[in-house]
């Protein structure tokens, strides 16, 4: 009986063991290393890699793509919290409009960066129009700016805040509500006093679901920050090819790992439970 | 205020679909500029035409495939072991697959097959990408099945094995009947997150196994092309569509 | 209070939903100070009448007056009503302190301090007030809502079925708790419920519901004893319909013997004898087929089945109702 569900698990684990935690492992080890002549692994295990990161022209990196990170869950969740707000109150009709928040964000991901890249760009729609209408002159850098990096993270990200925040909201008790107008409270004190603290779990599994990607993207830097905006995820991915230095990039991707992890204990255990 | 928000929840929508919406538009504009000039399709009959589009097609078609086929099923069975039993451990990990941000996956996966590959015959193909595919999928069909199995009555296999079904004949008979529409709808996610993927996939693939995002990538990075805007709304259609679906077999 | 009318008034209220109508002209007056109910089974509307009264939805026609003002169009937090709702509906992110002063701080009040020690006195919870709903006992979450609402002394308390989410075994010392409290307050409370014994015990006042529409009003024995109409009759207690006339269990006598001349009696045959602990409950069979319900003290020794007894009753015991449609 045992061994039979024991079984189901078996082929998870192998998945998970082999492709992800050994992985995982391995880089982790790798971090320890030294980079070899031609770009291999060499032996003098050291931590000058770690160390290496507390140099300025890595802190600015790091620095970047916190506040990065930062900014993009700001503002994922205050353009998300309304409508989650909204849909938990539309009735028969809510699951409609949740789907047509998640089914974008299904849609590739490249697809939808490279839609900001069309609209950016200087020959792209917004500058089109706002020289037609005679507003400006000269093309306005728009892409390959911070601000399109943010743009870009944020409409990736968006739906990610919108669907925890909107569980949240769902499960409040409707009578609290009624109860806390009955006690006298105006509807926005209704909202900050009742709603918000009530949504807080969801809010902040949200917020873990959209930084900790954000922290570490990729795409979304490089497409519309043009190698000018780079982020972890850049650094990350420029050592493991073009600068081959593994023991470095390792060190990044398990000092990445380590924030992430920290951030998920402090603020998603029970999201994480919910979840699986 | 309580006026405001219909309107600005319009506006969210709007934010959200626009930019496809757009592309999708251009994408039949004869021009290659952002200047109408007239209903075109010669951008589709350019991306259907061009070699390079096609074979990255096919192979993005033939890993999703594959990998779709083995995380449904890994993931099914896992997602049924978690409900039974329960193992925070596997639980957890997989939860860490689902927020380890892509680069850091792909680069360990690369690190991890270059270490293997001083086994002889071995190099990266689409074998790598498509196990690296089942590797991220697979918390996404756990997540979608479990939802689904905590609809369920376990009491239902329980009668089943009171009326003397075995262990195995339960599960086949009553709990993956019901069970099906769930695992149709992770397997249409899984497929559309493989196909999509870029991150990953450009570090674990070898120089003959290019899939479509990353030749569309690599058109993207030499600037906007109204051929890219082509293949861009055939894409996120036929995904749409696909994750649709999905939704639909959810909700039932 | 400024004035010696009612102090809430409901006139010809009427609600209406897609489909059906819930409340058809619902009027009453309920004085100051009073225990007032609303019985009635379920869906006779009567807890769409508090809410109407608490305004989380509006009356289709008719008006609501608090204190001789008219509130119809006023919102829940306008109006001086509050609500104990039927799961307490406690915050659970704040504590027993937090949702008693939680009226109070919209108010802006002073000597806050001292009238939420007063009321958690009152409701005896004192001591408590630094717990979180979540760990305190049903009963004591009920007293809990009885302070939030009682502090911003409103001039009727809602109840909705305020013992229906309590143990049974606790009910009979809430009850008295409830009564003894409203005695102390001296507000109106209006509590709704479909429990008869509830309504009889606890209220000065009942208005018994049906189908949208109040049957009868008055005090508990004048509807007990005196029904104006056969629904009325049933709702409140059992009855046994015999000759076109209703009769109360406990006013059905039954014996062996025929009664006296003159007496209003019927034979019957017993079918079951069912000790209840207190008293018998002799079920016999009318030469109609009829079932009927005797009670009878156990000290008359018991009845078997199948004896032939005489069922007899007092004319002045009967309820009598004109035909009804």
């Amino acid at each position: 009986m045992k061994r039979l569900r024991r079984a189901f698990l078996a082929p998870a684990w192998a998945v998970i063991g082999a492709l992800f935690l050994g992985p995982l492992a391995l880089v982790g080890l790798y971090s320890f290393l030294t980079r070899g002549a031609y770009g291999g692994l060499g032996q003098p295990w050291t931590l000058e890699n770690y160390t290496r990161l507390l140099d300025p022209l890595y802190g600015a990196i790091l620095v970047r793509s916190f506040l990065m990170a930062g900014a993009a869950t700001a503002v994922c969740l205050l353009l998300a919290f309304p409508v989650a707000l909204w849909i938990a109150r539309a009735g028969p009709r809510r699951n409609l409009y949740l789907q047509l928040v998640i089914i974008p964000f299904w849609t590739s991901f490249l697809v939808r960066t490279y839609a900001w890249m069309f609209l950016l760009r200087d020959t792209g729609l917004f500058n089109t129009a706002l020289q037609a209408l005679g507003l400006i002159d000269e093309p306005l850098p728009l892409l390959y700016t911070p601000g399109a990096v943010l743009l870009g993270l944020v409409y990736g990200f968006l739906p990610f805040m919108v669907l925890p925040v909107y569980a949240a909201l769902e499960r409040i008790d409707r009578n609290l509500l009624e109860a806390s107008a009955d006690l006298g409270a105006r509807p926005w004190a209704t909202l900050t006093r009742i709603v918000i603290p009530l949504s807080a779990p969801g809010i902040r599994a949200g917020a873990v679901l959209v930084f900790i990607p954000c922290l570490g993207a990729y795409l979304t830097p490089d497409l519309l920050g043009g190698g000018k905006q780079i982020m972890i995820g850049n650094l990350i991915q420029n050592q493991f090819t073009t600068a081959r230095d593994w023991p470095f990039g390792s060190a990044v991707s398990l000092a990445l790992m380590l924030a992430a992890m920290a951030l998920l204990v402090l603020f998603a255990r029970r999201g994480a439970k919910e979840l699986l | 205020m309580r006026r405001l928000l219909p309107l600005y929840v319009v506006a969210f929508y709007l934010f959200l679909h626009l930019p496809i919406a757009i592309l999708a538009v251009f994408s039949f504009n004869h021009s290659r500029f952002t200047v109408w000039e007239g209903f075109s399709l010669r951008w589709y009959r350019a991306a259907f035409e061009d070699p390079q589009l096609a074979e990255g097609a096919l192979n993005s078609l033939i890993i999703a495939v594959a990998a779709t086929a083995m995380a449904t099923a890994v993931g099914t069975l896992a997602a049924y072991g978690l409900w039974k039993r329960g193992s925070p451990l596997l639980a957890g990990s997989l939860y860490l697959s689902l927020v380890t941000p892509e680069i850091v996956m792909g680069v360990s996966l690369l690190a991890f097959y270059q270490w293997l590959f001083r086994f002889p015959g071995l190099r990266l193909g689409l074998h790598t990408v498509i196990l690296a595919h089942v590797t991220f999928s697979l918390a996404y069909v756990v997540v979608v099945v479990l939802a689904r199995l905590r609809t369920l009555d376990p009491a239902l296999e329980e009668a089943a094995m009171d009326l003397g079904a075995t262990e195995w004949g339960a599960f086949r008979t009553v709990t993956l009947p019901a069970l099906a529409p769930g695992i149709a709808a992770a397997a249409l996610l899984a497929f559309t997150i493989s196909f999509d993927d870029y991150v990953i996939t450009s570090m674990v693939a070898g120089v003959d196994s290019e899939t479509l995002p990353m030749v569309i990538y690599a058109m993207a990075r030499r600037g906007a092309n109204p051929v890219l805007n082509a293949i861009s709304a055939v894409i996120v259609f036929g995904l749409g569509a696909l994750v649709l679906v999905s939704e639909r077999l959810r909700a039932r | 209070m400024s004035n010696v009318g009612p102090v809430l008034e409901l006139r010809n209220l009427t609600k209406d939903y897609p489909g059906h109508r819930a409340l058809d002209g619902v009027s009453l007056e309920a004085p100051p100070g009073a225990f007032y109910a609303l019985l009635g089974p379920s869906g006779c509307g009567k807890t769409t009448t508090l809410r109407l009264i608490a305004g989380f939805e509006p009356p289709t026609a008719g008006d609501i007056f608090l204190d001789g003002e008219r509130i119809n169009d006023r919102r829940p937090y306008e109006r001086n009503v509050s609500t104990v709702f039927q799961n307490y509906a406690l915050f659970p992110h704040l504590t027993v302190r937090g949702n008693v002063e939680y009226g109070l701080r919209r108010r802006g009040f002073d000597g806050l301090e001292r009238r939420v020690r007063e009321v958690l006195e009152l409701v005896q919870l004192t001591g408590k007030d630094s717990r979180y709903p979540s760990e305190i006992s049903g009963g004591e979450r009920q007293r809990a809502a009885l302070a939030r609402s009682l502090v911003l002394a409103p001039d009727v308390l809602l109840l909705d079925e305020p013992l229906s989410a309590l143990d049974p075994n606790l009910r009979k010392q809430v009850r008295a708790e409830l009564k003894q409290l409203q005695r102390r307050v001296g507000i109106t409370f209006l509590f709704v419920t479909h429990d008869q014994e509830e309504a009889l015990s606890l209220s000065d006042r009942v208005a018994v519901m049906h189908r949208g529409r109040i049957e009868q009003i008055g005090a508990p024995e004048d509807v007990y004893l005196r029904p104006r109409t056969r629904f009325v009759a049933s709702f409140l207690g059992a009855v046994n319909w015999l000759d076109g006339a209703g009769i109360r269990p406990e006013a059905t006598r039954i014996s062996r013997t025929a009664p006296a001349a003159g007496t209003r009696s019927l034979p019957a045959t017993v079918e079951r004898c069912v000790f209840l602990g207190n008293c018998l409950q002799v079920e016999a069979r009318l030469a109609t087929g009829q079932t009927v319900v005797a009670e009878t003290s156990r000290l008359d020794g018991g009845f078997t089945a199948g004896e032939s007894v005489h069922l007899w009753w007092r004319a002045a015991d009967e309820l009598l109702f004109p035909a009804e449609g």
